[in-house]
């Protein structure tokens, strides 16, 4: 399938409401066809605004919107072909769950056979048959929510967007509701873009991330090297746990610095770093630090334990180390499981590799 | 069986729901002691007034206590020809009793407003009396209708008659142009007497047309009140409630300056070259003036409902409509106007029972054709003094309220009615 990988296009879009703050900076995005694109960012970063500018509900200030190659900036929302799910689900209250899927059929004159053939198909992908003639109020919050994204499918749109759907669901059902919005993306094809600000659900969700900050797009890739290979500290910060250290590069090689600290010295991985003397903050996820390390690690210190917290699965340890107190590591639950106690020292290394030299905070 | 199966005890061995209710009951009594004071106030003010007034339309006690024995000899009179001599005592004796106690006048005045010509009769009878010109030894009867023809007339006996039950529908009837006629069966008053139908369908109308205008007035405004940013909606917002904080007198007042020939409205209008000065139209005392100062003034109560329902639904939904593929339109009717039908209802149903009953603006502007059935009430209060009338009238606006509440509990249902 020639899928087209500028299927939506944001050229050099930048939005302000008031005219002195932009809230979207010269924002540059190509969502593949089909592809399951997730727009991550704190509150007020852009992400929404990004959205609505491509449902319709907010201009560009300059710049243009392309879907499948036609500029859609002049054409209003009602027929840009657009699902949209909307952060309260947005069903019509004084309609039954089959008036709410046949209302997109509905204006679009689609024949009685033909809307019931579709709503009924749309039910059976969120597994809600049956409940057709129920009304939005008598549904749980997770089956309002299957609602409207069957609402969002029904009428076969080229791209749905999904603003934070799942952020008045409880964790588990938000979980569950997680996997199954993948599943239906996978077997129907559609391209998503989705917006929400719980990073877990971006990993789990997306083939791609754009992670916005201060109206920009800080990194796009897909989850994995988002999490492993962050390019700075805000999206180090933000996605996952992350210990820092703030220093300046003393001395830098190819693929090693070192990092002065107030009282000690790091090695780590110049990723944005470019010369001596340069400030920067060293990211390390905590689960890349090993207690007692049986291999060769270049980074090797001792530190004293501050904290203990259960957590089941794993153990996080707060440890006093390189003048911080606020190290973490987290120690998988295991049989092999270490004595930890408070105020012992222990042993901690890492690789350089995995110590990412970013810029300053 | 079954119900000593299903009856909980408490660990302590008493039934559940006698529990529960020793342990409610304290709240139980707190708040009926909290609603007592309002409670009271409502008998007091509302339904002791309103059963005052129903008794009070209904009453016809004064004759009937002024004529107890004729009443009890008429029993047996079949209402044909003239009463009996026995029929003719008994009134005479009453008659007698009135004299002396100089409540004859008032009989006399009561007997006019059943039949012309009552009063002269009376009068003559009552000279007659006083100057004990009747000689109670021989027939009674004979005396009386030698005191004045009308005495000999079947016709006035009848009328007697009609005056003796207790309580009467006398006034509801004239409130609908009708009365009772000779024979006590309901007749219509002559087509060019019938003033009070004209009056309540003119009340009708009017109600209905100001709650139209102030519904398509107030409808847009709700709808940007609700949707504007709050600093522009408070502004709004209490331009809408400005006329609230100014007496109603001040109010209409004010429009009469607006409205009349030589007012505010007319210059500008002569002055944009709409209409000449020699021929400016007449925009108070009459029916404009009612609708324009009325409307203006129950606005806030179709805006207010209004507004608190557009309030809570939520913009989202309207981008959903659009999303979904509906132009503007179809979203607004499909979605959004279906959703403020509670607004609608309590605002419609709340002007059309101001309007109703609304009295001191069409009596200021209304003229002839503008004023209402309450300005009837008042009439009939303050003017003619017949306060059984206006009781009736007021009671018979009160049953069409009810009415008019009824019949849209049944189209709309009361439950979709949303104050706020």
């Amino acid at each position: 399938m020639g899928k087209n990988p500028e299927f939506v296009k944001f050229d050099k879009v930048d939005k302000s409401y008031d005219g002195k703050v932009l809230v979207v900076k010269d924002l540059q995005l190509d969502i593949a066809e089909g592809e399951f694109i997730t727009m991550l960012g704190p509150s007020g970063s852009g992400k929404t605004t990004c959205l609505m500018m491509l449902a319709g509900f907010e201009t560009p200030t300059n710049g243009e919107i392309l879907l499948d190659g036609n500029i859609i900036s002049n054409i209003p929302p009602h027929k840009r072909g657009i699902g949209m799910v909307f952060q309260n689900y947005a069903l019509f209250p004084h309609m039954t769950v089959y008036e709410n899927l046949a209302f997109p059929l509905r204006v679009r004159k689609v024949e009685k056979e033909e809307i019931d053939k579709k709503v009924d198909k749309a039910l059976s992908m969120v597994s809600l048959n049956g409940f057709e003639t129920r009304m939005p109020a008598q549904l749980s919050g997770g089956q309002q929510q299957r609602v409207a994204v069957a609402r969002a499918l029904v009428f076969d749109p080229a791209v749905v967007l999904m603003d934070e759907p799942l952020g008045a669901l409880d964790k588990n059902l938000r979980e569950s509701m997680q996997y199954e919005i993948k599943h239906i993306h996978e077997s129907i094809g559609v391209t998503v873009v989705y917006v929400t600000h719980d990073q877990s659900e971006a990993l789990t969700m997306s083939n791609r991330i754009a992670v916005f900050n201060d109206g920009k797009v800080q990194q796009l890739s897909n989850p994995a090297e988002l999490y492993e290979k962050p390019v700075n500290s805000f999206v180090a910060e933000f996605i996952g746990e992350n210990n820092t250290f703030n220093g300046e590069v003393i001395d830098i090689a190819k693929d090693k610095c070192k990092v002065k600290l107030s009282n000690s010295e790091i090695l780590a991985n110049p990723i944005s770093v470019k010369s001596k003397g340069e400030k920067t903050t060293v990211s390390l996820r905590p689960e890349r630090a090993l207690i007692n390390p049986t291999d060769k690690m270049d980074n090797m210190f001792t530190g004293k334990i501050e904290e203990v917290i259960y957590h089941g699965d794993h153990t996080r340890v707060r440890l006093n180390l390189l003048g911080s107190s606020e190290f973490i590591l987290k120690v998988p639950n295991s049989t092999s499981n270490l004595e930890l106690k408070v105020n012992e020292d222990i042993k901690i290394g890492w690789n350089s590799t995995d110590a990412r030299a970013l810029d300053p905070k | 069986m079954s119900s000593e199966i299903k009856q909980i005890l408490t660990t302590d061995g008493i039934p559940l729901e006698v529990s529960l209710k020793k342990a409610e009951k304290k709240n139980k009594i707190k708040a009926f002691l909290l609603v007592a004071p309002l409670l009271l106030f409502l008998i007091i003010t509302y339904v002791f007034p309103i059963g005052e007034m129903f008794s009070r339309s209904i009453d016809d006690k004064m004759i009937t206590n002024m004529l107890p024995k004729t009443f009890k000899e008429m029993e047996n009179w079949d209402g044909k020809e003239l009463p009996s001599e026995e029929v003719f005592t008994a009134f005479y004796y009453d008659f007698k009793v009135l004299v002396e106690k100089q409540e004859h006048g008032k009989l006399g005045q009561r007997l006019n407003k059943e039949k012309n010509g009552f009063n002269s009769i009376t009068k003559k009878l009552f000279r007659q009396v006083k100057r004990k010109k009747i000689d109670e030894s021989i027939s009674i009867k004979e005396q009386v209708m030698k005191v004045h023809k009308r005495w000999r007339n079947v016709e006035y006996w009848q009328a007697i008659k009609r005056t003796a039950p207790p309580y009467t529908l006398a006034k509801y009837l004239k409130g609908m142009d009708m009365y009772y006629g000779a024979d006590g069966s309901i007749t219509q008053v002559d087509e060019d007497r019938r003033i009070h139908r004209i009056l309540w369908l003119r009340t009708l109308e009017i109600a209905f047309f100001v709650t139209l205008f102030c519904f398509l007035m107030g409808y847009p405004i709700a709808h940007l009140l609700a949707t504007l940013p709050m600093k522009y909606s408070n502004l709004l917002m209490i331009c809408v409630l400005l006329p609230f904080w100014t007496s109603l007198l001040v109010r209409t007042a004010s429009w009469m300056i607006l409205l009349q020939q030589q007012g505010v409205v007319n210059d500008f209008f002569v002055m944009i070259g709409l209409v000449s000065d020699d021929n400016r139209p007449e925009m108070m005392y009459n029916k404009v003036g009612t609708y324009v100062a009325m409307t203006q003034i129950l606005l806030p109560f179709m805006v207010l409902p209004l507004y608190s329902v557009m309030k809570t639904i939520s913009p989202s939904l309207m981008r959903a409509g659009k999303s979904l593929g509906g132009t503007p339109f179809v979203a607004f009717w499909k979605v959004y106007f279906p959703l403020t039908i509670p607004g609608i209802g309590a605002g419609c149903l709340l002007v059309f029972i101001l309007a109703i009953g609304y009295y001191i603006t069409p009596a200021l502007v209304g003229g002839a054709s503008g004023t209402l059935i309450s300005n009837q009430i008042a009439f009939h209060m303050k003017q003619t003094l017949d306060w059984s009338f206006a009781s009736a009238m007021g009671l018979m606006l009160l049953t069409g309220v009810l009415v008019i509440y009824w019949i849209y509990n049944k189209l709309v249902g009361v439950d979709n009615i949303k104050l706020g």
